[in-house]
């Protein structure tokens, strides 16, 4: 890894980290860290926030301002932090089960606000952090350690949920597809507004394991077989059964802050 | 010094505007709202942030995220919204993020009573969030006092880097006043760290009082957590390092008893003493005061501003000449317990309770006395 990129993460002591061996979670920071860099950001130009699980361990490896908040809060801590410091970058770091469960309502409700942020779902289709439980995004069928004769609850698509909720850029990519998943983060971070990417990842550990996926590179195939880029997708049929990649939903709208700004200035003139 | 005629939810409000608090966050509740109405319409003026969020979780987390960006930050609630609230307050105390909640108390559990009175929300001011941990809570009983507890308590928050609460109620909450408002108050600056990003702990030891500390965005690059932590902020599961963590956070209260206690108190060397907090302190000393008009026998009157941290021994020491005390209190004798547990063995403790929805009566009180 290159000098600049280990200059951003706390080398001193907070490594090796807790991820167990084959996790997709560190491929989708290393993906974070370079589109930040990329973006001509320092670590003081940003806030990384988290909620709780193990893709929230993440704000701990990094050299910046570091939130850990509670499970399922880190876009209403995110919010308050946002507002104090409109200049800074707001990156939040999110588990399927802390963003879409606990979350959810501060999910749907921070993309109606749009306060400029950027939310990195890695979606690795369990609770990792407590076992392999099922979460909103566990295929129904597929199993899991509170689903042991298979999911008996359907999933959310997160990306129809932020598209459907007022979310100004959506996007996805996989863990096997790390230089796009940096690209679409640079673009979500440039984006003005609430920004989200999906990252589809791997829990070999646990949800791979439980539903015979084999180990993290069999995942990785499956990933990287399985999924087909936005212009790929003529008719909707095209999509079934395949992770579809890309910038899904990318529009304009006011964005929270200015528009509290403009507020402001009214009630100060009268 | 200006002359108004205002709510204590208005009061409160204004309190907290000229003590500096520039964030509010929170969530309509009765009979709250009028603090976030206020704050809606007042802090776009003076530039600062209100925003209503979608529900007393979010209320908290984003006043939480606020203070720990540098803002003074505020947010008002009622029983429900508080219950909701606990898992935040329990954050902010475990973070050290100083910030100040307000709860308007009304009649639980659940949904319970919307716009009728209780005080039945001061053991879950002081329980409420999970495991063991220190809290402020300021009772006014008065508008004028919804103002000057609300410069106090952001005052205590900001210098002990705990959420402190003002337990209002209803009553004191609707109730209009006529009271004189300062022009300004003494605000507290938060003191920035000396010390440079690498030297710089974020739970340093040197003093817990008026600590100097970083926020985000001050190039201090500090982490946050709420899991047990060292004094750099990142987790732990050293038992030594979680005891330091533990007894430092109980020391924000157990070293500042005196400094947190406040109290009114009159006639204490009596046989007899009333003692109540908040709006039904208002019905106790009104009993007082008509007991004392048909003879000569006097009756102490102790009520209580700070309801926690309780200081079991201030309370023992105006307690000591008392064979008889009154607890006024519209729930079911939580204070009381905490009285009789204040003062001697043989000290009777009697307890006038209402919680129904009704303010207690001073007539109930006179039957007691």
């Amino acid at each position: 890894m290159n000098q600049e990129i280990l200059d951003r993460l706390r080398m001193d002591d907070r490594f090796p980290h807790i991820l167990c061996p084959g996790c997709g979670i560190g491929s989708a920071m290393n993906a974070m860290i370079r589109a930040i860099a990329e973006s001509g950001l320092t670590n003081d130009d940003i806030c990384i926030i988290s909620g709780i699980g193990c893709s929230s361990r993440v704000p701990g490896y990094i050299d910046a301002d570091t939130f850990h908040t509670l499970h399922g809060r880190a876009i209403p801590s995110a919010t308050g932090v946002k507002l104090a410091h409109p200049d800074k970058e707001m990156i939040i770091i999110a588990g399927d089960g802390d963003l879409l469960a606990i979350g959810g309502n501060h999910f749907i409700h921070a993309a109606r606000r749009n306060l400029d942020m950027t939310v990195i779902l890695i979606n690795n289709h369990n609770y990792g952090m407590t076992g392999g439980q099922y979460s909103p995004t566990t295929p129904q069928g597929k199993r899991a350690k509170t689903a042991p004769y298979g999911c008996v609850e359907r999933a959310f698509d997160a990306c129809e949920m932020g598209i459907g909720s007022g979310a100004v850029f959506v996007a996805r990519s996989t863990t096997y597809h790390t230089p796009h998943l940096k690209g679409l983060i640079k673009q979500a971070m440039k984006k003005n507004g609430f920004a989200l990417v999906e990252v589809i990842s791997q829990c070999p550990t646990l949800y791979g394991r439980l539903n015979r996926m084999g180990d993290a590179v069999k995942m990785l195939e499956y990933f990287k077989e399985n999924s087909i880029t936005v212009s790929q997708v003529k008719e909707p049929k095209d999509a079934e059964g395949k992770i579809v990649i890309g910038v899904l939903h990318d529009i304009e709208a006011p964005e929270y802050y200015e528009s509290y700004r403009k507020v402001c200035e009214h009630a100060q003139r009268r | 010094m200006s002359i108004q005629l205002l709510s204590g939810n208005e009061a409160c409000a204004l309190g907290a505007l000229k003590a500096g608090v520039r964030f509010f966050a929170g969530y309509p509740i009765t009979p709250s709202t009028e603090i976030a109405e206020m704050m809606s319409e007042e802090l776009p003026k003076l530039g600062g942030i209100f925003i209503q969020m979608e529900d007393e979780i979010a209320s908290i987390c984003a006043m939480v995220g606020a203070s720990a960006a540098g803002m003074k930050a505020m947010t008002a609630t009622s029983g429900p919204g508080f219950s909701l609230m606990q898992e935040g307050i329990g954050y902010a105390i475990m973070t050290e993020v100083p910030c100040v909640i307000v709860n308007v108390q009304r009649g639980g559990p659940a949904t319970g009573l919307p716009t009728k009175v209780a005080q039945a929300d001061v053991m879950a001011a002081r329980w409420g969030t999970h495991g063991d941990h220190p809290i402020v809570a300021l009772a006014p009983w008065s508008v004028m006092e919804s103002f000057t507890l609300t410069v106090k308590a952001i005052e205590i928050s900001e210098r002990l880097r705990l959420p402190v609460l003002i337990l209002s109620d209803e009553i004191i909450g609707h109730m209009r006043e006529v009271v004189s408002i300062p022009e300004s108050v003494a605000i507290h600056e938060r003191k920035k760290p000396t010390k440079s990003k690498d030297e710089y702990l974020h739970y340093h030891d040197e003093t817990n009082f008026d600590a100097p500390f970083a926020h985000f965005g001050e190039g201090f690059r500090i982490h946050i957590s709420g899991l047990t932590h060292r004094q750099d902020g990142f987790p732990t599961n050293d038992p030594k390092v979680i005891k330091w963590k533990m007894d430092r956070l109980r020391n924000k209260t157990d070293l500042n008893r005196d400094w947190l206690h406040f109290d009114e108190h009159l006639d204490l060397d009596a046989e007899t003493v009333i003692v109540s907090y908040g709006s039904s302190a208002r019905a106790a000393l009104e009993a007082k005061n008509e007991f004392e008009k048909n003879g000569s026998k006097k009756i102490g009157f102790l009520r209580l501003i700070t309801l926690w941290p309780f200081h079991y021994m201030k309370v023992a020491e105006l307690l000591q000449n008392t064979k008889r005390v009154v607890v006024v209190e519209m729930n079911q004798g939580q204070m009381t317990r905490e009285i009789a547990r204040a003062v001697r063995r043989d000290v009777q403790v009697i307890d006038v309770n209402r919680y129904d929805g009704e303010l207690i009566t001073p007539a109930e009180v006179l039957e007691k006395l």
